[in-house]
């Protein structure tokens, strides 16, 4: 092989550098506990959740589009109820702390939704 | 083969280098625009396409120029192309690299830019326009790598790549086509609302393409070990002639349609771009400097004995482009929207963010002219600079 | 498994909202549409098998100062203020008459037309242009009533309906509107920067059982809005009674904001 030593030590570099994230929360002990969520103040939620915790996002996805594209605004909750589809008003009536439910999971996921950058928080704006 | 752009003299490395610096100040540029908005550009509600679309359109002009070299050696079999045709194919490549990001620097939401595939809308213009720009990159990207591939193994090019190749030329067209439909049917904006527009797209095209390689070519010739040799040039020097002619007869077209008529909403914007407009003559000094430069340079180019001389055609090819960016790069997206549809007369002028991010934008063709050409002359062992030359004192062997 | 579950609330959601919809549907669209005049419903939506406007330029220039109109549209939207006009953004705002009906007027104009303010907004063509050259579907018209829609969810912010909107109804955030504007209203969401937005008839106020809030608000019987496909509505009659002009109508793009003059 040319230059075998070159080449070893490219390939020792760049493991380095792949697995670095790996050893730097090693050798930190970046706390791995999932946060804890304020308990929505209403009775239930629009589905169990367990399924919210996974989909909650393709749902709002999946509203966004039957609102603004197909003008169907409401929805019929698990207990009949007839609910309009709305982030601002229906989910954050129950889930009233944003920053207590919404960002604490998704910093910990490390995941920034733009949501907000035109949705209203209600009580922000009270 | 791209490793033969890895390997280069001093004078390359600085020039890489230079580059690059460019490209990086550009990019904090458009950290700034990103995070803030397209409101640190001169655009706004009256002109709300300026300097990025009007170099889009440019510069999909010199992208589908290639088709001027590519033409006449496959399809007519015109040897005295057969050295530069990757040249001409390599500069499109660049040119619609450059064109794809002139559009993404423009758009406000850029990571929403896939959506044009996954909404596909066949009624808007920019959404063939996407499709054509970024077929016809593939196109050249294929046909270039493996005509140049084949060349570098010594062996005829495969027979497959034919049709891939008769298929880019008329892609080459369709891009300029669809680029002119982008504005030419729109009723709201009666300056670009002529049938000539495509066809004036093309002509301006096929003239300040086909100069910019003719320089491309001479420049090659003084730092490298490649010479074109003087018929391509010469060949060159005529088409843009004739292109050159045809794009002014196509503009006088226009002003006389405009001014024959004497229907304002037509006219007003002649009446902007050469004179000025209620006070506003931001545009006129740039559009009297294009069209004398236009008129000197097709004096210069329809003289055999000036065309012919090297040093005099360089003046005049200079004078084509810079003519032609004028009319093409400055002018002609920006004076649609002066006056605007509500009849007012707005001010646009590009802002130092914007001329800085363009600037990259430009560093960033030449830098991809530079490597693609290192990497075509290298393999054909042509790529060893003057300097070196003169040094050795003798004929080099084919290098790397 | 997670799908599966998903797939089940859709439809279920969608087969009760059919049974739960229907009855008000029924009552509120469609049939019973014909022969009324687009009344305020405490209960349901405002529906109409075309949306069309009626402004009485008149009784426009008799309240020169008033503002009504543009400060409830503003204001109801979360409409930013720039103070830059080139950064401005508007959904129904004062032009003059000369710039409103550019290809109308003539030197010799009555006076009280020459100078007083049209109010224009977005015209909700019926063969739209933006419509036509938008690369993603980002703004579209409603088959149901004609509106033309915007999406800010999949506006790229290419602009090309800016260019190809003939009246300048359609404007660009160039920068973040939030610090613009005065007193965000918490029912309607803002735009981020590198979209583009318009009026939309009041869509959402519409689904509510509600005027647009510009008729709404306005006091002197000025701006009228109801359904052009009923004979027997208020702009039909207008229509028929008054002479009315539209914006450009040479262009074909069938305006559906109607003036009287």
């Amino acid at each position: 092989m040319y230059d075998a030593g070159k080449v070893i030590l490219g390939i020792v570099v760049f493991l380095a550098l792949v697995t670095f994230p790996l050893w730097y929360n090693l050798a930190g002990e970046v706390s791995v506990a999932a946060p804890e969520l304020e308990k929505a103040e209403g009775s239930q939620c629009v589905q169990d959740a367990e399924w919210m915790r996974g989909h909650h996002m393709d749902l709002l996805d999946d509203w966004r589009d039957e609102v603004v594209r197909d003008g169907e605004r409401y929805f019929v909750g698990p207990d009949g109820q007839r609910m309009e589809k709305s982030l601002s008003n229906t989910c954050l009536s129950c889930h009233v702390n944003k920053d207590k439910f919404c960002d604490r999971c998704h910093n910990y996921m490390s995941v920034d939704p733009y949501c907000w950058d035109c949705h209203v928080i209600p009580k922000e704006v009270m | 083969m791209l490793e033969k752009a890895l390997v280069g003299d001093k004078k390359y490395w600085v020039w890489v280098i230079s580059l690059m610096t460019v490209i990086g100040v550009a990019a904090l540029f458009y950290f700034k625009q990103y995070n803030e908005g397209l409101g640190v550009t001169g655009l706004g509600r009256d002109v709300t396409w300026g300097f990025y679309i009007a170099q889009l359109t440019f510069l999909v002009g010199v992208a589908a120029s290639a088709v001027m070299v590519v033409l006449p050696y496959y399809l007519h079999d015109y040897k005295a192309f057969a050295k530069i045709t990757i040249l001409g194919e390599f500069v499109a490549i660049s040119a619609v690299t450059m064109c794809i990001a002139f559009v993404m620097v423009d758009i406000g939401q850029p990571f929403r830019a896939l959506n044009m595939l996954l909404h596909p809308s066949p009624k808007s213009m920019l959404f063939w326009d996407t499709i054509a720009l970024n077929g016809y990159l593939v196109l050249n990207v294929i046909i270039s790598h493996v005509t140049l591939g084949a060349e570098r193994q010594g062996m005829a090019p495969p027979k497959w790549i034919k049709p891939v190749i008769i298929l880019s030329i008329p892609w080459a067209v369709s891009i300029h086509t669809v680029t002119a439909f982008l504005y030419a049917g729109l009723g709201a904006r009666p300056f670009w609302m002529t049938a000539v527009l495509a066809p004036r797209f093309l002509a301006s095209a096929f003239a300040a393409g086909p100069a910019l390689l003719i320089l491309f070519c001479l420049i090659l010739r003084k730092v490298t070990k490649f010479d074109v040799g003087r018929e391509p040039v010469q060949t060159l020097a005529k088409i843009v002639t004739y292109a050159m002619a045809i794009n002014i007869f196509l503009i006088l077209m226009e002003v006389f349609t405009a001014v024959y008529s004497g229907i304002p909403e037509h006219l007003e914007h002649f009446k902007f771009m050469y004179l000025g407009l209620e006070g506003n003559s931001t545009m006129a000094p740039w559009m009297w400097v294009s069209s004398i430069l236009a008129v000197l340079s097709l004096i210069m180019l329809l003289n055999p004995k000036v065309r012919r001389k090297e040093s005099l055609l360089v003046v005049a090819c200079i004078a084509v482009f810079m003519s032609l960016w004028i009319d093409k790069g400055l002018a002609l997206i920006v004076t649609g929207f002066v006056p605007s549809v509500l009849g007012a007369v707005p001010t646009y002028v590009p802002t130092v963010t914007e001329l800085m991010i363009s600037l990259g934008i430009y560093a960033l063709g030449l830098l991809m002219v530079t490597v693609l050409y290192k990497i075509a002359l290298s393999v054909r062992g042509q790529w060893v600079t003057k300097r070196i030359i003169e040094t050795q004192r003798s004929p080099v062997k084919a290098g790397n | 498994m997670g799908l599966d579950r998903r797939k089940f609330f859709k439809v279920s959601g969608l087969t009760a909202l059919g049974l739960a919809g229907g009855s008000v549907s029924k009552v509120f669209s469609g049939e019973d549409s014909l022969g009324t005049v687009a009344p305020v419903r405490p209960e349901g939506p405002l529906t109409a098998q075309r949306w069309a406007m009626v402004i009485d330029l008149r009784k426009c220039h008799e309240q020169a100062d008033c503002n009504d109109c543009v400060t409830a549209c503003h204001t109801t939207h979360n409409v930013p203020k720039w103070e830059n006009p080139k950064d401005e953004v508007k959904w129904i705002w004062k032009e003059s008459f000369e710039h409103a009906f550019h290809d109308q007027e003539h030197p010799f104009q009555q006076e009280s037309l020459k100078h007083l303010p049209a109010l224009v907004l977005c015209n909700h063509c019926d063969n739209p242009p933006c419509v036509r050259v938008c690369p993603t579907g980002a703004t579209w018209k409603r088959e149901k009533d004609g509106i033309v829609m915007m999406d800010w969810h999949r506006c790229i912010g290419c602009r090309y309906c800016v260019v190809a909107c003939p009246y300048g109804s359609r404007s660009f955030n160039w920068r973040d509107p939030r610090p613009k504007i005065q007193k965000i209203e918490p029912d309607f969401p803002t735009r981020s920067r590198g979209v583009v937005e318009k009026c939309t008839f009041c869509e959402e106020r519409l689904a509510r059982g509600m005027l647009p809030a510009c008729v709404e608000a306005c006091k002197y019987g000025a701006m009228h809005f109801g359904d052009l496909e009923d004979p027997h509505s208020n702009v039909r009659e207008l229509l028929s009674e008054r002479y009315t002009i539209r914006r450009k109508p040479g262009l074909g793009t069938n305006p559906e904001v109607y003036y009287i003059v």
